[in-house]
């Protein structure tokens, strides 16, 4: 099947010209959109005259949902983190011949609509509903305190959302572990808890590496859980590219904002990447 | 080992097990809810999110919210056209990344992983920019969501069928060569049926995350409604049942035809 010289390249040209013409390309017009002067409009048309102030506006102006997205993205992260791990390792290591059965149910969520199950949630967590009624009585919530509108239900609506995106790598690196090693570990007196934190959990490292990527990225650009179960006061810097381009057609401030955002990300997901030491992600 | 240390380990290795059957169900509740809430009647109250009387009506009369038949025939539409262009190309450039050897090659391998990487509102936004640029601002539509689709599709599809290619014993193939299949033959008797499931899962990933996508649909639709659009347009105002209804049987559909393939494979592999 090697024969063809030319074999790969002609196999590989649709969907390479698909991918630099629509997303390798769209990146250099975000960067020319992000330069313009912000004086002009959709109707009028934009001169890019290498404005770098919009950088600056644009960090002035919207530090606070860029942060809040950056923070609630790390708290949704951790605790999916958590969920993910238990979960994976449950279907793993623990789930015998269910395996694949429980696996297939880990996807399954995904296919009812992302926007359909977020709303789902505003009931779940409704003033009057059977989690904030609970929470009250148990008094971990005032009589009029509620969870829609809060930072809880946002970061709720996240960790469920992205959690399968935590599960599948997890589950690919914990699959992988030689079964052997945590005998090993056992069989030299280890405690189950120092061999899972010995033989286990750093063997699972690749996995808990692109799980928090895959789980951080989306999670710091979403902006449909902030608008559905939020407040503006929950407002992401999802909400506010999206309204800029939108409503406001503000399209200087978007398209910086937009490159901040992946500035920011590229650069945690480098130093991230570094310091976790892992070349392995996918 | 004493018979207490014992009891200790049984509930220490049930108990993941059962913590994890717990994260399972969380992640299954908001579907419950939805399927549940199909079945409400909620006519005789403005409160969408409580669950007032049973009726069948939903059901009964899935197209009565305007707009919404519309919205997801014209989802399915692009769904399918996008996953058949994502599935064709991205499954040949599987067979180029696994079976072929190309400068650039690695290149090719990052920027493939780069679209699952990157956040959907920059995604969007830079295809909006694009289109602008390039004068399609005013002809955002059928098009142009068709584009995006296919572009954030294709990775999911190559990197799900490079697996398959990968775990494939290629002695077979040569086995078929060494008995004068020429390479036609063996491509079609031996490799395509067993890639075939690897493509089909592609193609499966590809149409539920075409119907399902809404952050780079809405900033590159124009005019033109998704069902995603639609539900996010009504949730202001409050959504109608039929919604429930549509994720309900999204839902059954995908998990039939999950659980068909699972089975398809597993019989492959046991002849």
């Amino acid at each position: 099947m090697r024969r063809g010289r030319f074999t790969g390249y002609w196999l590989m040209l649709p969907a390479g010209l698909w991918l630099a013409l629509f997303f390798v390309i769209p990146f250099y017009s975000l960067l020319a959109t992000s330069l313009f002067d912000p004086e002009g409009s959709v109707l009028t048309g934009y001169d890019v005259d290498y404005h770098f102030a919009n950088f600056v506006d644009a960090l002035q102006q919207f530090w606070e949902p860029l942060v809040r997205s950056l923070w609630y993205a790390a708290v949704a992260t951790a605790i999916c983190l958590v969920l993910g791990y238990v979960l994976a390792y449950a279907i793993a290591l623990k789930a015998g011949k269910w395996r694949t059965l429980l696996l297939v149910l880990v996807i399954a969520p995904f296919f009812t609509s992302f926007l359909v199950r977020t709303l789902s949630w505003k009931l779940i967590l409704a003033d009057d509903g059977f989690v904030v009624d609970t929470l009250q009585f148990l008094q971990l919530l005032g009589d009029d305190g509620r969870l829609l509108a809060t930072p809880v239900a946002v970061i709720a609506g996240l960790v469920y959302n992205f959690l399968p995106f935590m599960v599948l790598p997890l589950y690919a690196s914990l699959e992988k572990i030689d079964g052997r090693l945590i005998e090993a570990a056992g069989d030299l007196y280890a405690s189950p808890t120092r061999g899972f934190l010995k033989v286990t959990l750093p063997l699972s490292k690749p996995g808990v590496v692109a799980g928090t990527l895959l789980t951080f990225i989306p999670a710091a650009g979403d902006y449909i859980n902030a608008a559905l179960l939020g407040s503006p006061n929950q407002r992401m810097v999802g909400n506010v590219i999206q309204n800029l381009f939108t409503s406001t057609g503000d399209y200087a401030a978007a398209g910086a904002l937009s490159v901040i955002l992946m500035a920011i990300i590229v650069a945690m997901v480098m130093v991230y990447i570094r310091t976790a030491g892992t070349e392995e992600l996918v | 080992m004493n018979g207490l240390q014992r009891a200790g380990r049984w509930i220490g290795e049930h108990l993941v097990l059962a913590a994890g059957l717990l994260v399972l169900v969380y992640m299954f509740v908001p579907i419950a809810v939805v399927m549940l809430m199909s079945f409400n009647d909620n006519s005789e109250s403005r409160n969408v999110y409580a669950f007032r009387d049973f009726t069948w009506s939903n059901w009964a009369n899935p197209c009565k919210p305007d707009g919404m038949c519309e919205a997801v025939v014209r989802s399915i539409e692009i769904g399918l056209l996008a996953t058949l262009v994502a599935t064709l190309l991205g499954s040949l450039a599987a067979f180029a990344l696994v079976r072929h050897d190309f400068i650039g090659r690695s290149v090719a391998n990052t920027v493939i992983f780069l679209p699952m990487a990157s956040p959907e509102i920059v995604m969007g936004s830079s295809l909006l920019a694009l289109f602008v640029a390039g004068g399609f601002g005013g002809q955002l539509g059928f098009v142009t969501i068709f584009i995006a689709h296919v572009m954030f599709c294709l990775s999911f599809v190559i990197v799900t069928v490079k697996a398959r290619l990968s775990g494939l014993d290629q002695n077979l193939e040569q086995a078929a060569m060494d008995l004068y299949a020429s390479e036609w033959t063996t491509f079609w008797r031996i490799t395509f049926p067993l890639v075939f499931p690897g493509v089909a899962a592609a193609a499966l990933l590809s149409f539920s995350l075409s119907f399902d996508d809404f952050i780079i649909t809405n900033l590159n639709a124009g005019q033109t409604v998704t069902f995603p659009m639609f539900v996010w347009g009504v949730a202001q105002r409050g959504i109608p049942m039929q919604v429930n209804v549509v994720g309900t049987v999204m839902f059954l559909i995908s998990l039939f035809l999950v659980v068909g393939n699972m089975l398809v494979t597993r019989k492959r592999a046991a002849v």
